[in-house]
């Protein structure tokens, strides 16, 4: 029995493909046309997310794990979207984030360049789809549609800079896609599945062969999801590519990162976990370390950056990196606080990519940036200075928003990155019973976080100080509503999700305590039946 | 059969790593697309190597030893058609940065310039 609440998980795909195919054909003089569609889209898609958040947080679904088969093929044959509490949070924040950056694009950005709204709606898209599939091809599918829209997105506003960045960038990309595949092909081959609830029940009943032969495959798809999350020495595409994206763009990447984080959260607790026999806990050190020295390199990367979108980068380098080793240390209480820390620190640095183009402002009152842009695509009709009502106090504002985004990112209180360290410690300190004592790569991860958080506070502080606090002709820029309001938006749901901490954590660790039980995953995606299809007349069946 | 294919793959997806790793956009995007030829004849080889065995399943008892395995063909098509829409479109950035920065180099910039 399905009735239409089944389908609400299909909406987050279906809503910004329809939305975004609906407004190629539309000139871009209409443009703030195309922004009340995608705006009311992207509004849908939080509702969508929320409602799929209650649906699986309650007794709704058992085990609070929603299954869809697409086309009414019963996994692992077809295709499996799964909704689970992770899920739900995930497209919760892509759509938080996406709303956030489609209202500052509302000033000038969405008009630099063609298409920005479709594109923007096929990246959301694709993050969605990521976040919500249970097949590892139709994983890949979503990744390259993520990646493609990522692609138009980074060159969105042609420049030198841009393509510079881009062309790197989708290099790299095509590669990770590539390892991804042979990945893909190794699974199959060796497991003879790509359905990762029926891959988690296999892995532990292969032969050894074949299992090292699985393994090998997963961790030539690792490279590519970790690629995507810039995990050292994987990662030295992203500061270039982040500070020379627009900032809209730029804020979109940074969840990207984190769908990078998401996948390898997702496959790893399900396929190696305790019970997968000969495989089981594989890879967890390599993710730690690797997780430990990104959150070194991002930290020494953030004190040499001069530019603020390089620090920007650097900032998502170190939230990755702390991500990463939380799933790599493997103890269930320590991810419910990386998903805190996951939710907190997108935000901050998603806000602070957009706060830096309004800070740059009071540095080049002219936008000297854009006039290339314009030049290279025939633009004639610049925006150039936002239009509009503009705020007073800009400057106080830009202070003050600056102030929020560097304190949540360092882990100052009251702002969530504190709260999210502070449980991340709290939970290292006390492992679990079964263990003797506090292991010494507690006190490293630790001791790195907080050396982390000491980086980040130095070089926020020499930023603010050179440039707020700068001496000389500092004239209050000209800041829009729409471009003050999604700072705005973000750091009160920092604050927001600080204030209620107490409900926000108990959701994380039932979303903690569900991703821990695989055995659960298993025997709900594949016991999810089909609905029967209308009755066929007997003599026109076939001879079965 | 086997040993033959394999060192096939290997020696396109090796000649397009060195490709890859070289100065030029055009050596760049020459190297994608034998590593990519290399990674699809990996996925259609994934089914195993089968000869003059039919990929669908007609009535009947069904036995799968007389069938070859329908499902790498099925992932083939579709990594041949994505990495094919990538690459070209890696294609119109190159020459974007062909037209803007006046050089193939793939940062952008003549070394030592």
């Amino acid at each position: 029995m399905m009735d239409w609440v089944h389908h609400l998980i299909l909406l987050p795909v279906l809503l910004p493909l329809a939305c975004g195919a609906a407004l190629i054909p539309l000139h871009m003089s209409r443009h703030r046309f195309k922004f009340a569609v995608s705006m009311g889209v992207l509004l849908a898609q939080v509702g969508v997310a929320l409602a799929l958040m209650v649906l699986a947080d309650t007794e709704y679904w058992p085990q609070g794990i929603g299954v869809y088969l697409a086309a009414n093929w019963a996994a692992p044959f077809g295709i499996a979207l799964v909704a689970d509490r992770l899920s739900a949070l995930m497209l919760l924040l892509a759509s938080v984030i996406g709303i956030a950056a489609l209202l500052f694009s509302l000033g000038r950005w969405s008009r630099v360049g063609v298409h920005f709204h479709s594109l923007f709606q096929f990246l959301l898209m694709g993050i969605n789809g990521a976040c919500l599939t249970h097949d590892l091809f139709n994983l890949f599918v979503f990744f390259e549609v993520m990646l493609g829209a990522s692609y138009g997105l980074v060159l969105h506003g042609y420049n030198v800079a841009r393509i510079r960045a881009g062309m790197q960038y989708i290099a790299i990309n095509l590669v990770a896609s590539l390892l991804f595949l042979i990945g893909l092909a190794m699974i199959y081959g060796t497991a003879g599945t790509l359905n990762m609830a029926d891959l988690a029940g296999r892995v532990a009943h292969l032969g050894s062969d074949e299992s090292q032969l699985l393994r090998v495959g997963i961790a030539v798809l690792a490279i590519a999801f970790l690629t995507k999350s810039a995990m050292w020495p994987l990662g030295f595409w992203l500061p270039t590519t982040y500070s020379a994206a627009s900032p809209p763009v730029a804020a979109m990447f940074v969840l990207m990162t984190k769908v990078g984080v998401y996948v390898i959260l997702r496959i790893w607790l399900l396929v190696f976990s305790a019970e997968s026999g000969a495989a089981a806990r594989f890879g967890y050190e390599a993710l730690l370390w690797g997780g430990l020295l990104t959150v070194g390199f991002g930290s020494i990367g953030m004190m040499a950056s001069e530019v603020p979108g390089r620090l920007a980068g650097y900032a998502a380098i170190v939230s990755s990196g702390i991500l990463l080793s939380v799933i790599g240390y493997g103890q269930a209480s320590l991810v419910a606080a990386g998903l805190f820390y996951l939710l907190g620190s997108t935000m901050a640095i998603a806000a602070f990519m957009l706060l830096i183009e309004l800070i740059e402002r009071i540095r080049t009152p002219g936008s000297s940036l854009l006039a290339v842009t314009m030049e290279a695509f025939g633009i004639e009709d610049a925006p150039g200075e936002p239009v509009g009502v503009g705020i007073p106090g800009s400057l106080a504002f830009l202070g003050l928003g600056f102030a929020g985004c560097a304190m949540a990112i360092a882990g100052i209180p009251p702002l969530t990155g504190f709260v999210g360290k502070f449980a991340m410690f709290h939970a290292l300190l006390q492992p679990g019973p079964a263990e003797a004592g506090i292991s010494p790569v507690a006190w490293i991860f630790g001791g790195l976080v907080i050396a982390s958080g000491m980086a980040a506070i130095i070089s926020f502080m020499r930023f603010g100080v050179r440039t707020l606090w700068a001496q000389g002709a500092v004239l209050p820029p000209r800041l829009l509503v729409s471009e003050a309001a999604p700072i705005t938006i973000l750091l009160v749901l920092c604050i927001a999700i600080t204030i209620a901490g107490g409900p926000v954590f108990a959701y994380l660790g039932r979303t903690s305590d569900t991703l821990h039980q695989p055995a659960e995953y298993v025997e709900r995606v594949l016991g999810a039946t089909t609905i029967p299809g209308p009755q066929v007349p007997a003599q026109a069946g076939a001879g079965q | 059969m086997e040993a033959v294919i394999s060192i096939g793959i290997g020696v396109l997806f090796g000649s397009g790593i060195w490709l890859v790793l070289r100065p030029r956009t055009f050596q760049v995007i020459t190297g994608l697309l034998l590593m990519s030829y290399a990674v699809n004849l990996f996925i259609f080889l994934m089914g195993r190597l089968w000869e003059d065995l039919p990929p669908i399943v007609g009535d009947g008892p069904v036995d799968p030893a007389l069938h070859a395995d329908p499902l790498p063909q099925a992932l083939v098509l579709t990594a041949i058609v994505i990495g094919f829409a990538t690459t070209a479109l890696y294609l119109v950035v190159m020459i974007g940065a062909r037209g803007l920065t006046d050089t193939d180099h793939v940062d952008g910039e003549e070394p030592g310039a």
